[in-house]
């Protein structure tokens, strides 16, 4: 399904053709299997005792949450069709947001121990 | 002097609302990041217990505390979170396209209704408070509030405000529904629940967050 946002009268002239393809209904229906799948896979890896004394268990739960986390942006919140100052305003202050948290983990010892 | 503007557009040819909301979103991921730096500092620093994944006993009373996160119930409420952002996206895509997908069948009638994916979206999130409101009162009765120790402060602090973002969604969600009940909800209209829909599906993706960082990473 395609359509174009509707233009007016007084739009500026400058106004830009402002496209936006959102998926199909049975996209969405997919994509919250998907999520629940992955949830599945993420509350399982916490009941098995030799997942989690394994190395991985930390990086694969951040791992699945970030997939998570993209798809849910991408197709549900559109980000993957939308303009690409929406990309910029939603990426930008997350990006600042992420550094920031992982500064602070090396601050404060978190990560710097485990380095 | 020209007609009012029907759309807010700005120089970029966008219109300003929804620049305005992926602005305010932006700034929402600054905002919970903190939170969960804040969490993320803080844990495994508390001195006395209830800790979230380890049993504790009180040296003083002799007291017996077990972990104190419930994984069960807060899979539930994740889940129930996650269908509330399917719901959402079906409500959009019924109001942007009534009128105009076929409506012959019982089941084509209820897709294409944005009353019904409206309201399963604020049962949906209501549902995910109500599991919220059973957590915080067990952890009270458990001996775990805000002033017990820095898992407390920090679990209450960021859990509470995502919570109270929940609500607001929830309000958010009633008012497009009494807009809809009182002259329907179209095409014409799409902005409008599009701006609610990413608030919501925002409020969804920090949950996800949350979820690992706090419940499973232990």
């Amino acid at each position: 399904m395609e359509h174009d946002t509707p233009h007016s009268d007084v739009a500026p002239a400058a106004h830009a053709h402002e496209e936006t393809h959102h998926p199909d209904w049975s996209v969405y229906w997919k994509v919250a299997l998907i999520l629940t799948l992955i949830t599945i896979g993420e509350v399982w890896m916490y009941y098995v005792p030799a997942i989690v004394a394994s190395r991985a268990f930390v990086p694969g739960l951040l791992a699945l949450s970030a997939l998570k986390f993209a798809i849910v942006v991408m197709f549900y919140m559109h980000l993957k069709y939308d303009h690409k100052l929406f990309r910029a305003l939603f990426t930008g202050p997350l990006l600042i947001a992420a550094s920031t948290l992982i500064a602070l983990m090396f601050l404060f010892g978190h990560l710097s121990a485990k380095l | 002097m020209s007609a009012p503007a029907a759309h807010h557009y700005t120089s970029t040819g966008l219109d300003s609302r929804k620049v305005a909301i992926w602005a305010f979103i932006g700034s929402e991921c600054m905002l919970f990041v903190s939170l969960i730096s804040t969490y993320l500092i803080y844990k495994g620093r508390s001195r006395v217990g209830p800790f979230p994944h380890e049993t504790w006993v009180d040296p003083t009373s002799g007291h017996h505390f077990h972990a104190i996160l419930n994984i069960p119930v807060t899979s539930a409420s994740t889940f129930t979170l996650l269908m509330s952002s399917l719901f959402m996206v079906l409500a959009l895509a019924a109001v942007q396209h009534k009128g105009s997908y076929p409506t012959r069948t019982w089941w084509q009638r209820r897709l294409a209704s944005s009353k019904l994916w409206l309201w399963a979206t604020a049962i949906a999130g209501t549902t995910f408070l109500g599991f919220q409101a059973f957590e915080f009162t067990s952890f009270v009765h458990e001996g775990l509030s805000i002033r017990t120790n820095l898992f407390g402060s920090s679990f209450f602090t960021l859990t509470g405000f995502h919570g109270a973002h929940v609500t607001a969604g929830v309000i958010w969600l009633l008012t497009l529904l009494s807009i809809d009940y009182k002259r329907g909800l179209g095409p014409k209209d799409e902005l409008i629940v599009d701006i609610a829909a990413l608030y919501w599906h925002f409020v969804d993706v920090v949950w996800i967050a949350i979820f690992t960082l706090v419940y499973l990473i232990k």
